[in-house]
């Protein structure tokens, strides 16, 4: 008696929970409108947008290579499935041409769909959260402003619980913070404009920064470096691992062409970002270089980038016979350079573009100025190694072939071993072979860098040759 | 250094950095393949290695120990054409003719990897070629006769 009494408080118990929980992580569908005639945005807040997109790179995401601008269909792969894009093109059926402003403001804030489905965060709203009302005006009208794509939506890969969009509500109670953003009165207001951008509609941290076990993003490690899309994201503060320093002159060329002499060339998914950002305004890339530069705290002076990074391929030596016993890491002396399966490779497959007369973007970097061979992991190494850089459609940017075809993986561990010896100071990567495997089986989702087939915004920004 | 070329084992006396497009029309007088760019980037100098398409421009013949070498003359010759040059002929896709060995060295590879490619297949992955007089589409013909013929002879059992 007292135990079914136990177990019907119980019940009640469980109900109310339930109960409450629905009330409180219920959201409302938004009623549908019927799409605004294009004529009816202000053609000055539709440019705007369009700068404010190429920042927020929606394009990226939501769309796929080679497919129709911002249909959607993109898979984004994270730890706990794929998750596919949407068509955020104003198509009334399947995008979102029936979603008012408030609809489209709410998705950004709050990650709420406009029937009241809640949104996964691999869509950044935990970012977008900032952006505020005169720049969500814009990106609505721009987008509200474009050709509509009848494109319906591909099925997401969660498992359960996770295909229930509703649990989704919990994941918001912990993680989202909602904006707007609350300026910081210890910094100029370059900074401060800078950290908007960046920690707002750029989420910059989707990539740069770790995630715990839920997906979320850690504070505590803000910038600290991830792996992603099978790609190594660089650490974008004390961490970085740039040979180096970066500094916010240097950040605004790369950011702004998809290199810079110093460090090399935009790679991976970092490429369709960095062919987004070409054309958005100085102001804007202003501001987003001086934040992310004084994330990194030792950042080298203005202008010095260049110099320093010319006295290093002085002071190291750049080729074989260049490069004197006592310049060299403890690790390079225990190989044979002469011997060395991987310096033979080296110099027959690589040398010839990067130590060849062409400066960047078309003739290869000096391997002693790029993260990819002193960074965390040889996941980037063996992506280009692999596949190379693609060459972009009817676009000036940088080429590499890849040597997929040419090379077995023991051959790439012995390059990828000397390489990491002779280009940096740091220990040997102990996870080659493994990298090699998944990345040629496809064990790890790869992108390829392909920034040309995105549409270019309507304000005639080029990847040839403007600014 | 050895290297196994169209079946046909060969000793060279080269710097193992040397590229192997070298090596197959300066010692070897194998001439199909061409030198377009030098830096991987036209495709006219494609060739197999294990079956899977390299660009022999960048490929040092350190690399090419112990592996199977295929160039277009080891598909076919003028007499007894393979599948895909036949097509090449009938469909008159060259013009110049300097970037048709390394196309149809790319397209041999995906045929035998993918005898049911798409259309869509084959654009992808040929997209490392360039062919400067545009014949494009009589191109992606040939190639498409090329499969069906490959297919249509599977299908008889005779390979």
């Amino acid at each position: 008696m007292r135990l079914l009494r136990f177990a019907l408080a119980f019940c009640v118990l469980l109900a109310l929970t339930a109960g409450v929980f629905t009330i409180v992580a219920w959201r409302p569908a938004i009623g549908p409108i019927a799409p605004p005639a294009v004529n009816s945005f202000d053609p000055a807040l539709v440019k705007r947008g369009a700068e404010l997109a190429a920042i927020g790179d929606c394009d990226v995401c939501h769309t796929v290579p080679g497919g129709r601008a911002l249909a959607g269909g993109r898979a984004v792969p994270t730890p706990f499935g794929s998750i596919y894009s949407t068509n955020i093109t104003p198509d009334p059926e399947t995008g979102i041409g029936q979603w008012s402003q408030a609809a489209f403001q709410r998705a950004l804030r709050l990650g709420v769909r406009r029937d009241g489905a809640y949104l996964y965060p691999a869509f950044p709203f935990d970012h977008f959260t900032l952006v505020s009302d005169d720049d969500d005006n814009a990106l609505y009208a721009y987008l509200m402003t474009r050709a509509p794509a009848y494109a319906p939506p591909t099925p997401d890969k969660l498992p359960l619980p996770l295909n229930i969009r509703f649990v989704m509500f919990a994941w918001d109670f912990l993680f989202l913070h909602p904006g707007p953003y609350r300026a910081d009165a210890t910094h100029d207001g370059a900074w401060n404009r800078g950290a908007y951008l960046v920690d707002g509609l750029g989420h910059c941290g989707a990539c740069h920064t770790p995630r715990n076990l839920f997906g979320a993003e850690r504070a505590d490690l803000k910038f600290s470096g991830s792996e992603v899309e099978g790609w190594t994201a660089y650490a974008l503060n004390d961490l970085s691992p740039a040979p180096v320093p970066w500094n916010a002159a240097a950040l605004r060329h790369y950011l702004r062409y998809g290199y810079e002499d110093s460090h090399g060339v935009a790679r991976g998914p970092m490429t369709e970002v960095a062919g987004d950002l070409h054309a958005i305004p100085a102001d804007d890339m202003r501001a987003i270089a001086t934040y992310v530069a004084a994330q990194m705290n030792h950042a080298a002076p203005e202008q010095d980038v260049v110099v320093q990074g010319a006295e290093m391929q002085r002071d190291r030596g750049t080729t074989d016979t260049a490069a004197s016993a006592d310049s060299q890491s403890n690790a390079l002396r225990a190989i044979d350079t002469k011997n060395d399966e991987g310096a033979v490779i080296y110099a027959g497959a690589c040398a010839g573009c990067h130590e060849g007369p062409r400066a960047l973007p078309y003739g290869g970097i000096d391997l002693m100025l790029t993260s990819a061979i002193g960074g965390p992991s040889a996941n980037n190494l063996v992506n280009i190694v692999l596949y190379g850089l693609p060459a972009a459609e009817a676009a000036h940017a940088p080429i590499m072939p890849g040597f997929a075809g040419a090379m077995n993986d023991a051959q790439i561990v012995a390059l990828a071993r000397y390489l990491r010896a002779r280009f940096s100071d740091k220990g040997p990567w102990t996870d080659i072979a493994k990298s090699i495997h998944d990345t040629r089986n496809r064990g790890r989702p790869l992108t390829i860098g392909h920034p040309a087939v995105i549409e270019p915004a309507p304000s005639g920004r080029s990847t040839a040759g403007a600014q | 250094m050895k290297l196994n070329v169209n079946g046909t084992p060969h000793n060279v006396d080269v710097d193992p950095r040397t590229p192997l497009l070298y090596v197959l029309r300066g010692d070897l007088e194998l001439n199909a393949a061409k030198f377009g760019c030098g830096l991987g980037q036209c495709g006219a100098c494609t060739v197999l290695v294990d079956g899977e398409p390299a660009f022999s421009c960048v490929t040092p013949v350190a690399l090419l120990a112990d592996k199977q070498i295929t160039t277009l003359e080891g598909l076919g010759t003028s007499e007894r054409p393979a599948p895909i040059q036949r097509a090449f002929i009938e469909a008159q896709a060259a013009q110049c003719g300097y970037c048709i060995p390394g196309i149809m060295m790319r397209a041999h590879a995906l045929l035998q990897k993918n005898p049911r490619a798409s259309e869509a297949d084959i654009r992808a992955f040929l997209e490392p070629h360039l062919c400067r007089c545009g014949t494009h589409m009589r191109i992606l013909r040939a190639i498409h006769r090329a499969q069906a013929e490959m297919m249509s002879a599977n299908a008889g059992g005779s390979g």
